[in-house]
């Protein structure tokens, strides 16, 4: 495909976050769009997620990874989408400059009015959650081995231990089952599930996967492969319990410990993040602290659904479009968005109260503490009660909304700050 | 028949209430710990003809990859579960394949098919 060197809008990454903000800065009057993806097909990780449960809030049905990410795909290609395949983006600067390199075209450098970081996010490894013991091969991230195991068609090992029980370990669990390997043991280090409830019984209970709480791996054993691990009790500090020690006989080790958002482009091209989220520090339109340069999806920080990836990637690619149009920034003033009682992180960090003329602003949040009660969400400011949302219970693993409306704009204007909490009803 | 009292999960919801359920064979006698009245339907279903929607993949040729993913398009007898895994691993499709084409019509007599998850085209020669 033959691609210009200036664009209206430009994407970097075509996953879920990517797709959708490219579509809406199509639809809301951008000229040209390019998304930018460093594999051979767009899609990003959805390809490799083979496994139902997609789509049931965008579309209302269930869908599995590839045919949501179809969707929008198809989508984007009759939006006139243009896509730069296979390319690597090396560096954007803060005047909104992308150079790239790809083996068909060699190196690029193209100059968009507003830049879209969809870049997603990255999984923790073996180094970042220091597991002792020699460095045999057989230790991979739940990713990695997804990838080989749905794509390219190879089996890692033939028994397993997964560390971790986030959802990505879990469902690998049951899809290494369904290719006929035996997954020994699920060892988590928190008390409770890291992942969802239903991914516990349909991945590991339906297939008599064993899962151990607070339990991790003490010592990974094996010269050139993996042999065994050792695994451990731990208590509530984390801290192993002498005695309780075991060997676990397997040829492989996966790793389901997390995900980061992956933000080396952004803090080379000096936008700020937050060190909780780990992502950009964003106003309600996903804007970062440098004009013009926005995020959407994993990059910002690490949601639960997809279908909420691709909420936040319409907002973004809309108020991308908007401002490559207006060719002027919004100089209305922003006002901060604080985490107060037992919330760790607000996403957006800021906000600009006028928006809210235009419509609803969803506030997301993650709490410090699970709460297994009724709580309200409360948005205040200073001690006026500004907005409030009831649920039945709050858990660091599910994201909690809250959406400010049109209604609220006095209310918002009138008040320096939002500090947003989550306590008991 | 004597009743049987067992616990299950409920996976309606993320909330994902512990069931206390007791039952007489496949008759569900009576729910409780049920957040909601959805508890009691899921309980009936999973006591009487439990279902899970399965994904997989099958080969492919002629196509930028080498397996295509695939999936029921319907939730799928559990007990049946392995014996369609086996009914995959023996087909072969060849590209270009669009998405939710039918790769297997009625699968082991059930009634549901076997669907592609994508599209993907032919490689050129």
């Amino acid at each position: 495909m033959t691609h210009k060197d200036r664009y209206d809008v430009v994407v970097i990454g075509s996953g879920p976050g990517g797709l959708a903000a490219a579509i809406a800065a199509k639809q809301n009057g951008a000229q040209d769009v390019l998304i930018i993806e460093r594999d051979i097909e767009p899609g990003g990780i959805l390809l490799q997620c083979i496994h139902n449960g997609f789509g049931m809030e965008t579309f209302k049905e269930d869908l599995p990874g590839p045919s949501y990410a179809q969707r929008f795909i198809d989508q984007a290609m009759q939006a006139k989408v243009e896509f730069l395949l296979d390319t690597m983006v090396l560096e954007i600067t803060r005047d909104k400059r992308i150079l790239a390199s790809s083996r068909k075209h060699g190196f690029l450098e193209i100059q968009a009015k507003s830049v879209i970081l969809a870049m997603g996010c990255r999984e923790r490894t073996r180094a970042q959650v220091r597991l002792p013991g020699t460095r045999p091969a057989g230790v991979y991230t739940a990713g990695t081995a997804q990838r080989w195991v749905n794509v390219e068609g190879y089996m890692p090992g033939k028994n397993f231990v997964i560390l971790g029980s986030g959802d990505i370990g879990m469902i690998m669990a049951r899809r290494l089952t369904f290719e006929g390997a035996k997954v020994e043991r699920v060892l988590e280090v928190m008390p409770y599930l890291s992942g969802l409830t239903r991914n516990y019984v349909q991945c590991l209970m339906d297939y008599d996967i064993e899962l151990q709480l607070k339990h991790t791996v003490k010592n990974i054993i094996g010269k050139n492969r993996v042999e065994a691990i050792e695994s451990v009790a731990v208590d509530d500090k984390w801290a192993p319990i002498p005695g309780t020690e075991e060997i676990i006989p397997c040829d492989t080790l996966l790793l389901s410990v997390g995900l980061i958002p992956e933000n080396e482009l952004s803090r080379q091209a000096g936008v700020i993040i937050d060190p909780i989220t780990a992502g950009p520090f964003v106003d309600d339109g996903f804007q970062t602290n440098i004009p013009g340069i926005f995020s959407a999806g994993n990059v910002v920080h690490v949601y639960d659904l997809v279908d909420w990836v691709s909420e936040a990637g319409l907002i973004a690619g809309k108020a991308a479009a908007v401002l490559a149009q207006k060719g002027k920034l919004d100089e209305t003033p922003t006002i901060p968005v604080k985490a107060a009682d037992n919330v760790r992180y607000v996403v957006p960090q800021a906000l600009h109260p006028d928006h809210l003329a235009d419509g609803p602003i969803p506030l997301q949040m993650r709490v410090t503490k699970p709460i297994e009660k009724p709580v309200w969400v409360e948005v205040r400011s200073g001690e006026e009660l500004i907005a409030r949302k009831a649920e039945p219970y709050a858990r660091p693993g599910e994201m909690v909304t809250v959406t400010l409306k049109p209604e609220h704009l006095d209310k918002v204007k009138a008040s320096s700050e939002l500090r947003i909490a989550v306590v008991e009803r | 028949m004597p009743t049987i009292t067992e616990k299950i999960i409920c996976t309606t919801c993320p909330k994902g209430c512990t069931l206390e359920v007791t039952r007489d064979g496949k008759t569900v006698v009576s729910v409780i710990n049920n957040g909601c009245k959805r508890g009691v339907d899921y309980a009936g279903q999973e006591i009487s003809d439990p279902r899970r929607m399965v994904a997989s993949s099958v080969r492919i040729t002629g196509a930028l990859h080498t397996l295509m993913p695939v999936h029921t398009s319907a939730p799928f007898p559990k007990p049946r579960i392995p014996e369609l895994l086996k009914l995959l691993r023996e087909v072969e499709v060849k590209a270009p394949v669009t998405v939710n084409q039918i790769v297997i019509e009625n699968a082991l007599g059930t009634g549901i098919d076997i669907k592609t998850s994508r599209t993907m085209e032919k490689l050129p020669a």
